[in-house]
């Protein structure tokens, strides 16, 4: 049964995912990002880690594509006002792809051993989550937090910037 | 097991009865509410008081023409209402409605089921629940639909930050995610007062942001008529709008139910132990008594829209980033240190 | 310039003191106003089972008397024709026949008598300029129609039946004749 649902949801994950790449309309694009989130969020209950999943429907489907679509439905692309690409342009993002690619490929080839043996563990749960992570993961957890924050500031100043300019006081 | 099973699905589908019917006479709530505060009476021509007057509406909107227009994009167009809908109706299944029931022996709890994350699933559907509105906007092919959407989906993202970060507050001071376990911490005893004791702050930030998540006056500028037409439901008709309707009503009921459920004790009410009435009882009357709380809610969320006029844009957005937001974070700080302080 | 009333007030744009950018406060008091209002005595009239009483001057349907023996009293002068600012009345003066004397009572009369009630504004003037006391403004209520033409009164709905007369008295104070007295006053205004 699980198995089953395993593969069904990974067919539908990556299958909205390839529609995410092939579709012409970006708010579509979109829209298919947020079901292979959705397939993702499957993924991560059928391994029992129910906070994960939820925090991932909050964060992701419900705060950054929620963005996303916010600025696509204000930019009004569409396939006619979409301008030419150069080939030069699409050489490289061909190239910096595939090199993504490698990256991942072989950032999980050496999982295997990693694999979570006991599915009815509570690894998932909150309490555990949170003693793992402030505990043997601390350093990457606070070093995210500070990425986080150093991106922060800079979309701030971003803004900051650009009101200036237009509106000087 | 089948027992059991018959058991979850007769509760399953009391709280779906239930939440659509308390939603379709939240409507009636609402005009008679509207009119009692502006002086006058209300519809009363649909049988005695205008009780009927909900039934009346439903059977206009299943009659109304159903109008799509050409140039909208017919499947989003569909789909923007039904997410609505099926997100309202889902944050229902964690509510615990009461305690347990004991028949013959068995206990039967009165909450569909109480996952650990609780109030982390509530979260998430009520962020999903804005796809509703900005597909169903999108679709629709029209600069006001479109110009709703986009007001929601930045009204909603403001807000559900100082929601969530009111939140955690609470979660601090319970220790627990799950709704369940939150009311049965606020059951009645010595010194054990209701969460809105101890956190008014937070109690306060989260009404102010489930004001503005159920879209509801003063926060109503996704669909404000006097600029925006209709705002995201303005291409709708018949029975579709009729669903965005109901789901904001849903909407309306949820997130009473959840706030009497983390700030008012949900089911619990005073003196509970101290009546010596049978266990069955003081779970019927927790029943009853958090029924009158989320009435209580709604009608606070209809008086107080039928009092306060709408915000501006830019003023929404000030107050969501720049009091509520910092708010939030100093009543989570002020909850850390009080922790601590209370545990040395 | 120097307020003759004293009752207007200067609009100040100063900053807003502490307890007014919380809002809460106005906000408060906003429930509790509109908390009270719950308990009001209502204003709602329940229209069809109850209906508001009538000014006893209210200046409704028009309606052509007939004098005590049953004739037509209008003379077709059109002086409320004149006299309408809204240009609601028109008429066709037509001769009166032999052995029409029970019917009209001078020797002209109106064959045609229209209002266009869509353009009347209910004011009465036509009432205070006929010499012969023909036209008067009842209690009665203009219906709703859903086209134009039935909004145009011709003598069928203006006249009033032999048999269902028409009862004008409260309008015709004696002050008011009186004042019909001193036409010059009123309809050449």
């Amino acid at each position: 049964m699980t198995l089953y649902l395993f593969y069904f949801l990974s067919f539908l994950a990556v299958l909205s995912a390839l529609m995410v790449v092939f579709s012409k309309n970006p708010v579509h694009s979109v829209l298919y990002l947020i079901i292979t989130f959705f397939c993702i969020f499957g993924h991560y209950l059928l391994m029992n880690a129910q906070f994960v999943a939820f925090v991932h429907i909050i964060v992701y489907a419900g705060a950054i594509m929620v963005l996303f679509l916010y600025v696509l439905m204000l930019l009004n692309l569409n396939s006619e006002s979409e301008p030419h690409k150069n080939n030069t342009l699409k050489f490289v993002a061909v190239i910096s792809g595939c090199l993504l690619m490698v990256v991942l490929v072989a950032a999980l080839r050496g999982t295997d051993d990693m694999m979570l043996q006991d599915n009815g563990s509570q690894v998932g749960y909150v309490k555990n989550l949170g003693k793992v992570m402030l505990t043997d993961f601390l350093l990457p957890f606070e070093i995210t937090s500070i990425l986080l924050l150093a991106a922060m500031v800079g979309a701030v100043m971003i803004g900051k910037k650009s009101s200036n300019t237009t509106t000087p006081r | 097991m089948s027992d059991f099973l018959i058991y979850k699905i007769l509760l399953v589908v009391g709280v779906f009865t239930v939440t659509l019917v308390v939603a379709m006479y939240a409507t009636y709530g609402e005009r008679k509410v509207a009119a009692f505060l502006q002086d006058r009476i209300g519809p009363n021509r649909a049988g005695p008081f205008g009780i009927f007057q909900p039934l009346a509406d439903g059977l206009k909107f299943f009659m109304k023409e159903e109008i799509i227009p050409s140039v909208s994009n017919k499947f989003l167009f569909i789909l923007g209402p039904s997410i609505a809908m099926i997100t309202a109706l889902m944050a229902g299944v964690l509510i615990p409605w009461g305690n347990t029931l004991i028949i013959n022996g068995a206990q039967y709890s009165l909450q569909i089921t109480d996952i650990n994350i609780g109030i982390l699933y509530v979260f998430g559907v009520v962020s999903i629940g804005v796809y509703g509105i900005m597909i169903g906007g999108w679709a629709s092919n029209n600069k006001y639909s479109l110009l709703g959407a986009i007001r929601a989906s930045a009204q909603m993202i403001s807000y559900e930050l100082a929601m969530g970060i009111s939140i955690i507050a609470l979660i601090m001071m319970t220790g627990t995610l799950s709704l369940g376990e939150i009311v049965n911490q606020q059951a009645g005893g010595d010194w054990n007062f209701w969460n809105v004791v101890y956190q008014p702050l937070g109690f306060l930030i989260f009404i102010v942001c489930a004001f503005a998540e159920c879209n509801r006056a003063p926060f109503d500028l996704p669909e404000c008529e006097t600029e925006l037409v209709g705002g995201y439901h303005t291409e709708y008709s018949s029975m579709k709008l009729g669903f965005y309707m109901f789901a904001e009503y849903i909407n309306m009921f949820i997130s009473s139910a959840v706030l009497s459920t983390l700030y008012f004790g949900g089911y619990n009410f005073p003196f509970m132990n101290d009546l010596g009435l049978s266990h069955n009882v003081i779970t019927i009357l927790g029943t009853v008594f958090l029924f009158a709380k989320i009435f209580f809610f709604i009608f606070f969320f209809m008086w107080v829209r039928w009092t306060l006029p709408r915000f501006r844009y830019d003023q929404l957005m000030n107050l969501g980033w720049r009091v509520l937001l910092p708010l939030s974070i100093v009543n989570l700080l002020g909850t850390a240190l009080v922790l601590l302080w209370i545990d040395k | 310039m120097e307020s003759l009333s004293n009752r207007s007030k200067v609009v100040s744009n100063k900053e807003m003191t502490f307890l007014e950018r919380i809002y809460l406060p106005a906000v408060l008091s906003g429930i509790a106003i509109t908390i009270k209002h719950l308990f009001r005595r209502k204003a709602t009239v329940s229209y069809p089972e109850v209906k508001r009483e009538f000014s006893k001057i209210w200046r409704g349907h028009h309606v052509l008397k007939r004098d005590d023996k049953g004739a037509e009293r209008c003379t077709a002068c059109g002086l409320c024709a004149v006299a309408c600012p809204a240009e609601a009345i028109t008429m066709t003066a037509a001769e009166r026949k032999k052995g029409e004397e029970n019917l009209y009572r001078e020797e002209k009369y109106a064959s045609v008598y229209e209002i266009n009630m869509l353009r009347c504004i209910f004011c009465g003037l036509c009432e205070e300029a006929c010499p012969k006391e023909a036209i008067f403004l009842t209690d009665r209520l203009v219906y709703t129609d859903f086209a134009r033409d039935g909004f145009i009164y011709g003598k069928d709905k203006l006249v009033e039946k032999v048999d269902e007369r028409i009862d004008v008295t409260v309008r015709q104070t004696p002050a008011v004749l009186e004042f019909k007295k001193h036409k010059q006053l009123s309809h050449n205004k």
